[in-house]
């Protein structure tokens, strides 16, 4: 014991202990700019209101003018185009509804392209709210379906069935989310906050039905395929690593106008409408086929609808 | 022929005119009311006090116009129209296919059930077409024909579940256009052909899911 404690002391100048110390306060600075790399990176891509921007539902009419001009300008320097970003609320007495005909969808996928237009998704990726699930006649599981079907279609033993938000009366995926980034509006549709979402991917994780999407990259997108009309809940484009999903083209359908997914299908499978107006489209439906909700059983109570026209 | 032509496109421009319309507010009211029992007002003029925008259905232009196999001086191929050349021929009620013919009308593909040409095409008039019980209605009025055959079509149409359209889903904002028949179903064989999907999914997701999927699912 006694010559381990006192053999430090007969090295002329620098003591071992010292010798530590020094290295380890090197390790500790060296450690610490690692660690704070990222946030250099990252602050030189977000601006110092949008770090202090509050929540969506706290936002004042005056805030959330500044910020969809912020937007704007910020779109304009980044992907050159001049769009006009604004925020549609919810109409009085409309709960919105979608049906869809399995009986004639062919599996074209031309609502998948559509939404990818509309909603300003990434170019690269396809990004779409909209999968089409090539299904074995007999079998509801979209477990079970292909998304990669490369062949002309209807092919006799399939049927065809377009997955989406569907917009749940208890949405698990807004149950998850830590910080109020994602809830459901009065209309019925789940929305996200794209500048509120920390982009952990708890909804993601938490929706059986695989709505949401993850933006990994920047959104790639050239100017002159950017859609200029967009508002702050809906088709503006996502920054990175944030969450996204179906919307139901709100920045079209709160101004009374027919998603842009059912306009591009071509056999007319698509209905949508106003569920509390037992005179709309979707009621029709309800009232006159069979209709089915995808994973009844899991009781999310989906407002989006499929049923066969026999 | 030549003052039987501009009868025809005389009363085309006339019946398109006033139908037009017409019939777009006929069938708001159609869609508007199906499935109502008693005579409630729509819940949509009670939300608002707005009147309705219309719900126009899509209507072809008049007859066809066939190509002859000519060309005009200026190459471009010369149209004409019916009973052009059927004022002159003599129809026959048996011609199924175009197979049948020995000259134009060649290469139509014809698969609609067991119907002749005369079952929708009226001898008489070939600018017009025919119902079941051999009345003349306008090519306009396609509808009216498919329908015969086609009530669940129509009943679901009517219901606003059958057939694409664009517009407005709240007609106090605005209009909506409907298809008609034609425009999605070729009349000679209506049955929707393959095509070929577009946008082929490249997402993370779908793209681990497909090397889980067995051949099987596939």
């Amino acid at each position: 014991m006694d010559n381990i404690t006192t053999d430090p002391q007969e090295s002329n100048g620098l003591s071992r202990r010292s010798a530590l110390k020094g290295v380890g306060a090197m390790l500790g600075v060296a450690a610490f700019a690692k660690a704070i790399a990222p946030l250099t990176e990252w602050t030189q891509n977000i601006s110092a209101e949008e770090f202090v921007q509050k929540h969506y539902k706290e936002l004042t009419p005056i805030d959330l003018e500044i910020i969809l001009h912020r937007l704007e300008k910020d779109t304009r320097d980044q992907y050159g185009a001049d769009v006009t970003i604004k925020d549609y609320k919810p109409q009085e007495g409309v709960k919105f509804g979608y049906a869809l005909n399995l009986s004639v969808c062919n599996g074209c996928r031309k609502c998948a392209e559509a939404c990818h237009i509309e909603n300003n998704h990434d170019r690269p990726s396809n990004q779409s709210y909209i999968r089409v699930f090539e299904m074995s006649k007999g079998s509801m599981d979209m477990e079970k379906g292909n998304v990669h079907y490369d062949h002309p279609v209807p092919q006799p033993d399939k049927f065809y069935m377009p997955v989406q938000c569907q917009q749940c009366e208890r949405p698990p995926c807004v149950d998850v989310c830590p910080v109020e980034a994602t809830w459901k509006e009065p209309d019925g549709i789940v929305v996200v906050d794209y500048n509120w979402c920390i982009g952990c991917r708890y909804c993601e994780a938490a929706c059986p039905y695989h709505a949401r999407r993850f933006n990994w990259t920047k959104p790639q997108i050239s100017a002159i395929e950017i859609n200029p009309i967009q508002s702050y809940l809906s088709n503006r484009i996502r920054p990175q690593g944030v969450v996204e999903k179906c919307h139901f083209c709100l920045h079209r359908t709160r101004n009374g106008r027919l998603p842009a997914c059912l306009e591009a299908c071509p056999t007319g499978a698509r209905v949508f409408g106003n569920l509390l107006d037992p005179n709309s489209d979707v009621r029709q439906v309800l009232a006159h086929k069979r209709v089915f909700v995808l994973k009844e059983e899991l009781g999310l109570k989906p407002q989006f609808f499929y049923f066969f026209d026999v | 022929m030549h003052i039987k032509f501009g009868k025809t496109s005389a009363a085309l421009i006339g019946t398109a005119m006033v139908t037009a319309l017409g019939l777009g507010l006929y069938f708001s009211f159609v869609v508007l009311t199906a499935g109502q029992e008693s005579g409630t007002v729509a819940a949509a003029t009670i939300r608002t006090n707005s009147p309705l925008h219309p719900v126009v259905i899509k209507r072809i232009a008049g007859p066809p116009r066939v190509a002859t196999g000519l060309t005009n001086f200026h190459g471009q191929p010369v149209m004409a129209s019916c009973s052009t050349c059927h004022a002159t021929t003599k129809p026959n009620i048996d011609t199924r296919s175009t197979a049948d013919l020995d000259q134009f009308h060649q290469g139509l593909k014809y698969v609609h059930g067991n119907l002749t040409c005369l079952s929708c095409h009226n001898a008489s008039d070939y600018d017009t077409l025919r119902m079941a019980d051999s009345r003349p209605v306008e090519f306009a009025e396609v509808m009216t024909l498919c329908s015969q055959c086609h009530g669940p079509q129509r009943r679901d149409y009517n219901m606003g579940l059958h057939g694409g359209m664009h517009g407005h889903w709240d007609l106090t904002k605005g209009g909506r256009a409907r298809n008609t028949c034609i425009n999605c179903h070729d009349p000679h064989s209506p049955a929707f052909p393959l095509v070929m999907p577009v946008f082929p999914p490249r997402d993370r997701i779908s793209v681990q899911k497909h090397s889980h999927t067995t051949p099987a699912n596939r």
